[in-house]
């Protein structure tokens, strides 16, 4: 029941941004940032039903969604942590950041933990080189980073799901 | 009962911000109960020692804080004795001092989100001035004497770009403000856009009433929450003040500005892939010409500048373009915002006069190399840029020196690297930017990239094989001149300036195969599966 009620409001979301815009073709873009952060991500159907309501190919569709970074057609984890690949961040050693990664949990950017735990991507610039290395882990940002330091700040973070069993599979 | 005079200003540009201010701010306001104004400012710059404090009007900054050293903060601007003295960074820091701020000026004076702070200190005058007092012709003719030229990179003189927009017989005009600030290691335009929006505001409908537009967009890296909320919070402020939208200060013009939120593509920077955006589609570059002065927006004529060029405006219709003029060097007039990053001890926003030495900035305003560590290059202007060696710190810096040098001003990110930076490995990281932000329209720029890149990280690996440096320098230079737009024009450009300044290193790379810096891994990749 719950997921449903969470698919409506998504949909009510994207139908709002739909009508503020007057279905307006040049508001592809802006439609399709609603829908990722309704759902987390683009579905089929999800481009299907764009397409449809501003008259558009769904070529067009598809190439919008598929041409831009921030817009992704998998779903991602239950958290997300962002390495930034900034030039500072580079220099102060972001590489080793995700080495640690990627050593820690196996998995690289772009990629998704095949428990659905943890969603690896890069960020070509945070825009806070005073804080370098920087990345995101759920949104909050962190700085100065170092390898040890990131993977025990992501171990606790997926540590205290399983303290909490998710909704449903207790 | 509170001192209008006493205040204390949060830092609350994006670094501070992460850093905690917002919890700063909260604390400060509690102990102050009432005592003095607390409030937000725009970014105090120096980032790597946030969250600042700033105190008005003795105007001294604080440090670090946090909230548990808000009261003593409070107290110490108020005049009485802490327990603990907070650590106030020195009057006359260098990295302070050096400045001359224009763009910068609002910064700790005006709160971001209030948009009566912005017209207490003179906000808009040059808007009612424009309309009330001056020809569209007029503000053109002040800007042709400011001698300003486009902050985004290219250094285009903007009176002449403006120039264009206006004399374009249209029913409909557009101005657009380039927010799409995608070099790695730039901030400066966050900066300005989070912390004084209302400037860029004011800026675009002066340049919409010269053009003869009514509607402007500003389009804003996704990646800039904080900007996008400040900027939407601005807009709604300027309309209800009569600054924005129909019958603005009481004449018949009307101008209207929307956000537009980019989802995330460096090419996007480039003038007609970010129309292309705009308009809803693939951001593609298109070739030019036309130009987007006269086939721009919906085929209409649309004037487009970056955001630091727009926060420069208002200043130079209230003070005159001849005052503006007298700041800086013969060719670049003026001021230029500089994000210093990377291996430098105050890392943060800077705002300096052209004609500078490239050595004041990274070493009086910058404070040097921390950990003891030996300067070996500046890198600026992104992946379209150069690096500076440090024989050349002392030549004035400029946009004619600059490029002579095999580097640019661009849109002014600055990254300081010391002795532990290999330079091959710097034009790897660069080409693979490129490489990976090709929109793949045309193929030097979608297949050059990757096979450059193959090429260079080849040497890194240990693995290039004599002749391969050759051809990397031709590669490059076919990318160079094939390449539809400056994403793929520019792409060689970090190999071609490592390669001039420090070959020597490319050599022991190639036919050594060593290292010298010894970042390289210089042995094949292992595939892990």
């Amino acid at each position: 029941m719950a997921e449903t009620t969470a698919i409506d409001r998504g949909q009510r979301m994207v139908d709002a941004t739909l009508r503020r815009n007057q279905l307006r073709q040049d508001a592809l873009i802006e439609v399709l940032h609603t829908a990722q952060s309704a759902y987390g991500y683009l579905t089929p159907e999800m481009l299907w039903y764009v397409a449809r309501k501003l008259h558009l190919p769904p070529s067009k569709v598809y190439g919008v969604a598929t041409f831009y970074n921030f817009f992704t057609l998998k779903p991602t984890g239950r958290h997300t942590l962002v390495l930034c690949q900034g030039t500072a961040c580079y220099i102060h050693g972001a590489p080793k950041c995700a080495a640690a990664i990627l050593a820690a949990f196996r998995v690289g950017s772009g990629r998704t933990t095949p428990d659905g735990a943890l969603s690896v991507l890069t960020a070509r610039c945070l825009g806070s080189c005073g804080l370098a290395p920087t990345g995101t882990l759920d949104g909050d940002l962190l700085g100065h980073l170092t390898p040890d330091e990131l993977v025990a700040r992501v171990r606790a973070t997926l540590a205290a799901d399983q303290r909490v069993p998710a909704e449903g599979t207790a | 009962m509170s001192d209008d005079q006493l205040c204390l200003a949060v830092c609350s540009g994006a670094g501070c911000h992460s850093a905690g201010a917002p919890l700063v701010r909260e604390a400060i306001e509690a102990a102050a109960h009432g005592t003095l104004r607390v409030k937000g400012s725009g970014c105090l710059g120096l980032c790597a020692r946030g969250p600042l404090v700033l105190a008005q009007p003795t105007g001294a900054i604080y440090e670090g804080v946090t909230a548990e050293s808000a009261p003593s903060i409070v107290a110490h601007a108020l005049g009485r004795a802490a327990e603990v003295p907070p650590p106030v960074l020195p009057a006359d820091m260098p990295f302070f001092a050096r400045q001359h701020k224009i763009v910068l000026s609002d910064m700790g004076a005006v709160d971001p989100e209030r948009i009566e702070d912005y017209l207490a200190v003179g906000g808009y005058e040059a808007l009612r001035r424009a309309l009330h007092e001056m020809t569209p012709q007029q503000v053109i003719d002040e800007l042709t004497r400011s001698g300003l030229r486009g902050r985004g990179g290219a250094g285009y003189p903007t009176a002449v770009k403006w120039g264009l927009v206006a004399r374009a017989q249209a029913a409909q005009k557009y101005v657009i403000c380039n927010g799409d600030e995608g070099d790695p290691g730039a901030f400066m335009d966050r900066c300005v856009m989070d912390g004084d929006p209302h400037r860029v505001l004011e800026g675009m409908a002066i340049a919409g009433y010269a053009v003869g537009a009514s509607q402007g967009y500003v389009y804003v890296r996704g990646e800039y929450p904080l900007a996008v909320q400040r900027l939407q919070r601005a807009i709604h402020q300027a309309e209800r003040q009569g600054v924005l939208g129909a019958r603005i200060l009481d004449t018949p013009f009307q101008f209207r500005v929307d956000l537009r939120i980019g989802a995330g593509a460096y090419v996007c920077g480039e003038e007609t892939a970010l129309i292309a955006s705009i308009e809803g589609g693939r951001g593609t570059p298109r070739a030019r010409p036309p130009y987007p002065a006269s086939h721009g927006l919906w085929g209409q004529p649309t004037l487009i500048n970056n955001v630091e060029t727009f926060a420069n405006v208002p200043p130079i219709v209230r003070n005159g373009g001849d005052w503006y003029a007298a700041i800086g060097t013969e060719k670049s007039r003026g001021t230029k915002v500089f994000a210093l990053a990377g291996k430098v001890a105050n890392t943060g926003i800077v705002e300096v006069p052209f004609g500078i030495p490239l050595r004041e900035i990274v070493y009086d305003l910058g404070g040097g190399v921390p950990d003891g560590r030996a300067f070996k290059a500046v890198q600026t202007g992104g992946p379209s840029g150069g690096c500076i060696p440090a024989d050349y710190l002392d030549v004035p810096l400029d946009y004619e020196s600059l490029s002579r040098l095999g580097a640019i001003v661009g849109s002014g990110g600055m990254i300081v690297m010391d002795d532990t930076s290999c330079m091959v490995d710097v034009a790897r990281y660069f080409l693979e930017f490129s490489m990976i932000e090709s929109c793949g329209k045309c193929v030097p720029c979608r297949a050059g990239t990757v096979q450059a890149f193959r090429l260079i990280d080849r040497m890194t690996h240990g693995q290039a094989v004599e002749g391969d440096l050759d051809q990397l320098e031709r590669l490059c230079t076919y990318i160079q001149q094939a390449s539809l737009c400056g994403l793929g024009q520019n792409a060689p450009n970090p190999v071609f300036s490592t390669l001039r300044y420090f070959r020597d290193e490319y050599t022991a790379h190639v036919r050594d195969r060593v290292c010298p810096a010894g970042v390289c891994p210089m042995r094949p990749e292992e595939h892990t599966a």
